[in-house]
C-alpha cells in the first residue's frame, strides 16, 4: 500500500514534529541538543529512503544478528494452561540474547552514515548496553554506557560482557541510580561531547525521531509474526503480549498489526509489589502525562510534577516513564495495558522454564505471567503470541536470590 | 518597560554589564535560601536566576543536580517558590527574578496557572531548559497574557537559520549557553566568546547574558564586558555546598560565604 492510501491507518505516526495524538512524544530538550535532534531526523529520513541503507541492515540482521528469530508453538505450555494455543516469538535466541539488536544495528549503520566515532548509551538490566557494545566491536567504535549503580549491581554478568566487549561502563549513583538516571546521564554525555558523539538510545522513547526509529527497527519482530504465524496457522493471531518497560519489544510486535484490529494487542507493565503498593513501574497504568526525556508521555510522578522512582524485581522494565506511541494507544484503546507483578514474574520464569525449556528473561517472564493467567479464559482456537524479548541467563543471580537459592 | 529592560538600560546607561547570580530555591532550607534572595542585591547582583528544583534535572552538571536535591529534600515547590519571591518582593520592587527549571513541575502545576502566580509574586522571567521554540506554543500565550518574558537559551550549536526562530519566540534578554555541555563543568575562553557574539548582535536587539562555565571574577568581568551580562551558578551554589554541615544544613558560614563571593565577583565586573 502506498502512504496515501493509507490516510486512515494507526501506522503513520508521528507527525513531522514528532507528536502522537494530542501532544504525545515531541521534542522536549535543551537548545544544544535540538540542531543535532534536527540532523539526526534528516539523516534518518534520507537512511530510510536509501534501499542500500535497507539492504545493509538486512545482511547483518540475517548473518550477524541471526535472523528470522522462529515462532515457536509452546505445546507444554498452551497443555499446562489449557485454553489458548501459546506462541513465543524467539527474540531470546538473537545474538546477544534480546530484541535489543535489532535497533542497535540500525542505529549503529546510521551512526556511521553520519560520521560519528563514538557511541554513548544508556542501560537498565545491560542488555541494550550488551547489544550496543557488542556492535562497537564489530564497528570498532568507541563505547560508553550508562548504568544505574543499582543495576551494575544486580546486572554483573552483562557489566562483565560489556566490559569484555571493550565498552566503557560508567555506574550513575545519582537518585536511585537505575534506568532514568542512566537516561539523564547520557543525555548530559552527549551535550558535551556533540561533535563526534551517536546517542543510541535502546527504547522507543526520549525526543523525536527516536521512538519512530527505534519503533521500525523493531518492527521486524511484528512482520516476521505475521509472516509466521500466517505460515503455520494461515491466518492473524489474536492476541499478541509484550512486556513494557520504555516499550521497545511491545512495540516492535505491536506495529505491524495497528491496522488489523481483530488482533488484540496487550503490554504488560511491571506492577512491582502491586499496582497500588507504590512500589512498582507501571507508568500507563498509574501515571500521568509529563515531560521528561525528550518527550512527553506517561510517567510516576507526585503531585508537584516530580518524577518518583519506579520499582521492578526486572531492571529493564525498572523506568517511571513509557514510550509516547504507547501513551497514544492507551488512550485511543488500540492496546490493552496491564499490570504482572515480581511474584507473578518469578513464577513465569519458572514455569516456561519447565515447560518448554526456555528460561525466559525476568523482563519477558511479565509477559509469561499476563499470557498465562488469562489463556484458561480463551477459547483452544484463539492464537496467542507472547513476545520472548530475551533470555534469563543474566537474571539468574536475581531469581536465586528471591528463591532463597545462595550460587 | 519590564524590570528586565529597565534594568539592562540602566546598567547600559552605566557603561557595564550585569551580574546575573543564581541560587536554587529551598537550598539547602526555605528560609536561607530567602535570606540570600534578601540579601544578594545589596553583594552585587543585578538581576538575580531561582532554580526551581526537579528531579531529573538532565541539562545540569553534579553541581545544580546536588543543590537541586537538597532544595526538594526541603520541601521546594513552586508555591513555596512563589511564597519566597513575594516576600522578596516587599523589600526590593527593582531587582529582576528570573525562574529557571523544566517543564515538567510547571505543567504539573498548570500552565496558565504557574503564569499568573507567577507574575503576582513579582517574578519577571522565564527560562524553561527542556522547551524549545516549536514546543513552546501554550506556554508563550500564557506567559505573554501574564507580562513575563521567555528568555530563550542560544548554544554554540545553533545555526544562523536556528537562531532566527529561536530569537522569535525570544523577550526580555537572550541567554547565551557559552559551551556545549552540561552547567558548571568547562569554560570558554574570552576568544570563543568575542568570537560567539557579533553572530548574536547581528541577530537581536535584546541584552545578550553569557552562561555556562563563569567561574571567577575574572571570567565574570570578562563575560559581562563582551555581552550584556554573566550568569554564575555552579560557582555560587559549590561555595554554598561548601559551607553545610555534615546533614546538608546551613551553618554560621552559609550566607556570609556566599555573599563574599558575591560581592568578590560584584567588584570584577564593575571595576
Amino acid at each position: 500500500m502506498t502512504d496515501d492510501m493509507r490516510t486512515n491507518s494507526l501506522r503513520n505516526g508521528p507527525n513531522a514534529s514528532g507528536h502522537f495524538g494530542d501532544g504525545l512524544g515531541g521534542r522536549f530538550v535543551a537548545e544544544t541538543l535540538m540542531p543535532l535532534i534536527l540532523e539526526l531526523d534528516d539523516a534518518y529520513k534520507a537512511a530510510k529512503a536509501d534501499p542500500a541503507f535497507h539492504k545493509e541492515l538486512v545482511f547483518y540482521l540475517k548473518d550477524y544478528v541471526g535472523r528470522p528469530s522462529p515462532l515457536w508453538f509452546a505445546r507444554r505450555l498452551t497443555e499446562h494452561c489449557g485454553g489458548a494455543k501459546l506462541y513465543m516469538k524467539r527474540e531470546e535466541l538473537n545474538h546477544t540474547g534480546s530484541h535489543k539488536l535489532n535497533n542497535v544495528m540500525g542505529q549503529i549503520l546510521l551512526a556511521r552514515r553520519m560520521g560519528r566515532s563514538r557511541i554513548v548509551a544508556e542501560t537498565g538490566a545491560g542488555q541494550h548496553g550488551v547489544a550496543t557494545a557488542t556492535v562497537c566491536a564489530l564497528f570498532d567504535m568507541q563505547c560508553v554506557i550508562y548504568m544505574g549503580a543499582t543495576d551494575v549491581e544486580r546486572q554483573q554478568p552483562n557489566v562483565f560482557r560489556m566490559k569484555l566487549l571493550g565498552a566503557e561502563v560508567i555506574p550513575v549513583t545519582a537518585g536511585a541510580g537505575t534506568l532514568k538516571d542512566a537516561m539523564n546521564e547520557a543525555m548530559r554525555d552527549w551535550v558535551a561531547n556533540v561533535h563526534d558523539t551517536y546517542f543510541l538510545v535502546g527504547t522507543v522513547a526520549g525526543p523525536h525521531p527516536y521512538p519512530a526509529m527505534v519503533r521500525d527497527f523493531q518492527s521486524v519482530i511484528g512482520d516476521e509474526t505475521k509472516t509466521q504465524m500466517q505460515e503455520k496457522e494461515g491466518r492473524l493471531p489474536d492476541v499478541i503480549v509484550a512486556a513494557i518497560g520504555g516499550g521497545s519489544n511491545a512495540m516492535g510486535i505491536f506495529h505491524p498489526f495497528l491496522d488489523d484490529p481483530s488482533v488484540r494487542l496487550i503490554g504488560v507493565e511491571a506492577a512491582g509489589h502491586g499496582l497500588d503498593s507504590g512500589k512498582t513501574a507501571a507508568s500507563i497504568e498509574r501515571g500521568k502525562r509529563g515531560v521528561m526525556h525528550g518527550n512527553r508521555t506517561y510517567l510516576l510522578q507526585d503531585e508537584n510534577g516530580q518524577i518518583t522512582e519506579a520499582h521492578s524485581i526486572s531492571a529493564g522494565l525498572d523506568y517511571p516513564g513509557v514510550g509516547p506511541e504507547h501513551s497514544w494507544l492507551h488512550e485511543i484503546g488500540r492496546a490493552e495495558y496491564v499490570g504482572a507483578t515480581d511474584d507473578e514474574a518469578l513464577d513465569a520464569f519458572q514455569l516456561s522454564t519447565r515447560t518448554e525449556g526456555i528460561i525466559p528473561a525476568l523482563e519477558s517472564a511479565h509477559a509469561i505471567a499476563y499470557a498465562t493467567k488469562i489463556a484458561p479464559t480463551l477459547s483452544s482456537d484463539t492464537l496467542l503470541v507472547i513476545n520472548i524479548s530475551g533470555r534469563g541467563d543474566k537474571d539468574i543471580n536475581t531469581v536465586a536470590d528471591h528463591l532463597g537459592v545462595t550460587l | 518597560m519590564s524590570r528586565i529592560a529597565r534594568r539592562f538600560a540602566a546598567l547600559k546607561k552605566a557603561g557595564r554589564g550585569a551580574l546575573i547570580p543564581y541560587l536554587e530555591a529551598c537550598d539547602p532550607d526555605f528560609e536561607t535560601s530567602l535570606a540570600l534572595l534578601r540579601a544578594m542585591p545589596e553583594a552585587g547582583a543585578d538581576l538575580i536566576e531561582i532554580g526551581m528544583p526537579f528531579s531529573d534535572p538532565s541539562a545540569d552538571g553534579p553541581i545544580i543536580q546536588l543543590a537541586a536535591r537538597r532544595g526538594l529534600k526541603a520541601g521546594a515547590t513552586l508555591p513555596r517558590l512563589f511564597e519566597m519571591v513575594r516576600a522578596f518582593r516587599k523589600h526590593d520592587n527593582e531587582t529582576p527574578v528570573i525562574l529557571m527549571g523544566y517543564l515538567n513541575p510547571v505543567e504539573a502545576y498548570g500552565m496558565l496557572r504557574f503564569c499568573e502566580d507567577a507574575s503576582h509574586a513579582g517574578i519577571d522571567g522565564l527560562i524553561i531548559v527542556d522547551m524549545p521554540p516549536e514546543e513552546a506554543g501554550t506556554m508563550l500565550a500564557c506567559a505573554a497574557e501574564n507580562g513575563l518574558d521567555i528568555i530563550r537559551l542560544v548554544a554554540p550549536t545553533t545555526d544562523d537559520k536556528r537562531l532566527k526562530l529561536v530569537l522569535s519566540h525570544a523577550s526580555g534578554f537572550v541567554y547565551y549557553v557559552s559551551i556545549t555541555g552540561i552547567t558548571g563543568t568547562r569554560s570558554a575562553s574570552d576568544a570563543d566568546l568575542e568570537a560567539a557574539l557579533p553572530r548574536l548582535r547581528k541577530a537581536t536587539d535584546l541584552p545578550v547574558a553569557i552562561g555556562f562555565g563563569i567561574r571567577t571574577p575574572e571570567q565574570a568581568a570578562a563575560a559581562s564586558r563582551i555581552a550584556d551580562g554573566a550568569v554564575v551558578a555552579s560557582a555560587l551554589l559549590s561555595t554554598l555546598a561548601g559551607t553545610l554541615d555534615a546533614k546538608d544544613r546551613a551553618t554560621a558560614d552559609t550566607l556570609p560565604k556566599v555573599l563574599k563571593q558575591l560581592r568578590e565577583l560584584a567588584a570584577a565586573v564593575r571595576a
